[in-house]
């Protein structure tokens, strides 16, 4: 199957979905002509995690700002573009609001259309700003508030083989970087001192067999426990022998999942989105597993991997060439499925 | 001079469009749907009913708070978006003195009120003939706020639905002075929104950028953490 042939096409992105204030220019989908990020990280590690009315408090100071940088940066006039796109979901709602409602406002204003995105496909479409995408795609999307494993037969089809069906990878991450005493976001920590030791305690794999889908709150409970238990009688933990023995079993089970179901859907391609993917452990064992497989993987650039407009913007061109339109009624919808956009 | 009014900031919506001292047109509406699904419908329908473009407005003004967060961050959002990518000044008024205004010419005092939960509200008083400031805007308990009403010995008069939460223990304070105003007032209009920007100073490009609601209410995790640090220090 060919590279599908896209009518030229200018959009203006904005992401909201949760800590991140990010507007991008796209042109045609893969080409990036300026992205910016606010990011709240400062602000919310006070916390030890994203507090969602801080979120939405932190857009609106951001919103306007962030979204003239980009068309300043691309040095763009609202008139260059071509439609606006928006995350409209899955995520936090009073969050999503403030890029939706600025969206509105701005499509509104200058007369063009607005496509909502999903941001499990802009996660996944910010491979379309690397290389051009190939079909049969596996994609094994991992990050803070998802761990799902997508098949794509053709641009704008996804079907969900596996989920999750308790806490989302970077969630056990954070918490298990809490139980270290390593500050938020707490992956980076743990992904860093994984790599200081190679003695690891170990903990159990959570393989849920004949299906795609992740479990990790067993996993997290298993490193809380071992603590407790360790406290209780007075011994040190190694942190990095911990974190390796987590990480290890977290990347164990991804790694194994997605080459098995690479193998069965015969894929041509497969690609890994979402923050959790910017994990070096993760990435080297994934490339090495699927070299072996003769499989091209790909996983974008590390400002890609994290919330961000550009992989918006990307999904948002595909939808736009397949004629999808939103309207100004447009709603966040925190709980928003990821489904085809063609038939 | 158009002027685009957009008041989202507690469960009614109100749009109006006024034109050199006119109101050309004003929706307001209680039907309990979210403001992210109706706000920007209703503007472009009013503004496609008079025949107005985005680009001839003139100025907007919209309702800045206290209030619902979520509400009042759809209006805010809608209208610094608006006024910085069209060029135009925009004006942020209390949402507590634009419900006020429905009762302006009151001989006394105007109290609006938004129940805030425990017995806790967003309250203001103004003046009943020429809405000047009584008692500023904040977040306080209702009795601290009905007990600086009280001092005041003058009839007051509350606008609005939430009164109604409270009208035992207003009564109990103000007695006789106590006033309720009709249900047909209870509605903030972004027209008396309008009303009240254009006597206010209006905001340049650099000041719409970094508007923000005014919550007159810390967020509950940020009112822990300063209450940790504290701590911390002694």
């Amino acid at each position: 199957m060919g590279e599908l042939i896209m009518e030229e096409c200018i959009i203006l992105a904005i992401e909201t979905s949760c800590d991140e204030t990010a507007a991008a220019i796209i042109r045609n989908g893969n080409e990036i002509v300026s992205n910016v990020v606010a990011s709240q990280i400062e602000s919310q590690k006070r916390f030890g995690g994203v507090v969602p009315e801080i979120a939405s408090r932190h857009h609106v100071e951001q919103i306007t700002i962030v979204i003239e940088e980009a068309l300043q940066r691309a040095n763009m006039e609202p008139s260059d573009l071509t439609a606006v796109a928006v995350t409209e979901g899955p995520g936090l709602v009073g969050a999503l609001l403030i890029g939706i409602n600025a969206a509105k406002a701005f499509a509104f204003a200058h007369g063009l259309p607005i496509i909502g995105v999903h941001h499990i496909a802009g996660h996944i479409y910010a491979n379309a700003l690397v290389q051009p995408m190939q079909f049969p795609l596996l994609a094994l999307v991992v990050s803070g508030g998802h761990t799902e494993l997508v098949l794509m037969k053709e641009h704008g089809s996804f079907e969900v083989i596996g989920e999750t069906r308790d806490d989302a990878a970077g969630e056990a991450y954070d918490k298990v970087a809490r139980v270290l005493n390593m500050p938020y976001p707490g992956g980076p920590h743990i992904d860093r001192m994984a790599h200081e030791t190679n003695e690891a305690v170990e903990f159990p794999r959570a393989w849920l067999e004949d299906s795609y889908d992740f479990s990790f709150s067993g996993l997290k409970s298993a490193v809380i426990n071992y603590k407790h238990n360790m406290d209780q009688r007075g011994e040190e933990i190694i942190p990095e022998q911990v974190a390796k023995g987590f990480q290890d079993s977290v990347v164990e089970v991804l790694t194994t999942k997605t080459v098995r179901a690479a193998r069965e859907f015969q894929v041509k391609q497969v690609i890994a989105a979402g923050g959790v993917s910017a994990n070096k452990g993760l990435r080297t064992s994934l490339e090495q597993a699927f070299e072996a497989e003769n499989i091209p993987f790909t996983v974008p650039p590390l400002k890609l991997c994290t919330d961000n407009a550009a992989m918006i913007g990307a999904a948002a061109a595909y939808m736009y060439n397949a004629g999808v339109r939103g309207d100004l009624s447009m709603n966040g919808l925190p709980g928003k499925e990821l489904k085809s956009w063609i038939k | 001079m158009i002027w685009l009014g957009i008041e989202t900031s507690n469960s009614p919506l109100s749009i109006a469009i006024v034109k050199d001292g006119q109101v050309l047109a004003e929706v307001v509406q209680n039907i309990k749907l979210t403001h992210s699904v109706t706000a920007m419908p209703t503007i472009e329908e009013l503004l496609n009913k008079v025949n107005i473009k985005p680009a001839d407005i003139d100025a907007i003004a919209v309702s800045e708070g206290p209030g619902s967060y979520t509400g009042i961050r759809i209006g805010v959002t809608l209208a610094k978006t608006l006024a910085w990518t069209l060029k135009k000044p925009l004006v942020g008024v209390s949402s507590l003195k634009v419900l006020a205004a429905n009762a302006q010419l009151f001989n006394g005092v105007i109290c609006t009120l938004f129940d805030a939960r425990r017995q806790n509200v967003y309250a203001a008083a103004y003046n009943g003939m020429n809405l000047e400031t009584i008692i500023e805007d904040r977040h306080d308990s209702i009795d601290a706020i009905l007990v600086q009403l009280q001092q005041l010995n003058e009839r007051v008069v509350f606008v609005g639905v939430d009164a109604a939460n409270f009208k035992d223990q207003i009564v109990q304070y103000l007695g006789d002075n106590a006033f309720f105003a009709p249900f047909s007032l209870h509605l903030p209009r972004a027209s008396k929104l309008i009303e009240i920007a254009e006597n206010e100073p209006l905001l340049n490009a650099a000041e719409v950028h970094s508007f923000v609601p005014k919550y007159h209410r810390i967020a509950q995790a940020e009112a822990n953490w300063v209450k940790e640090q504290k701590k911390g220090q002694q």
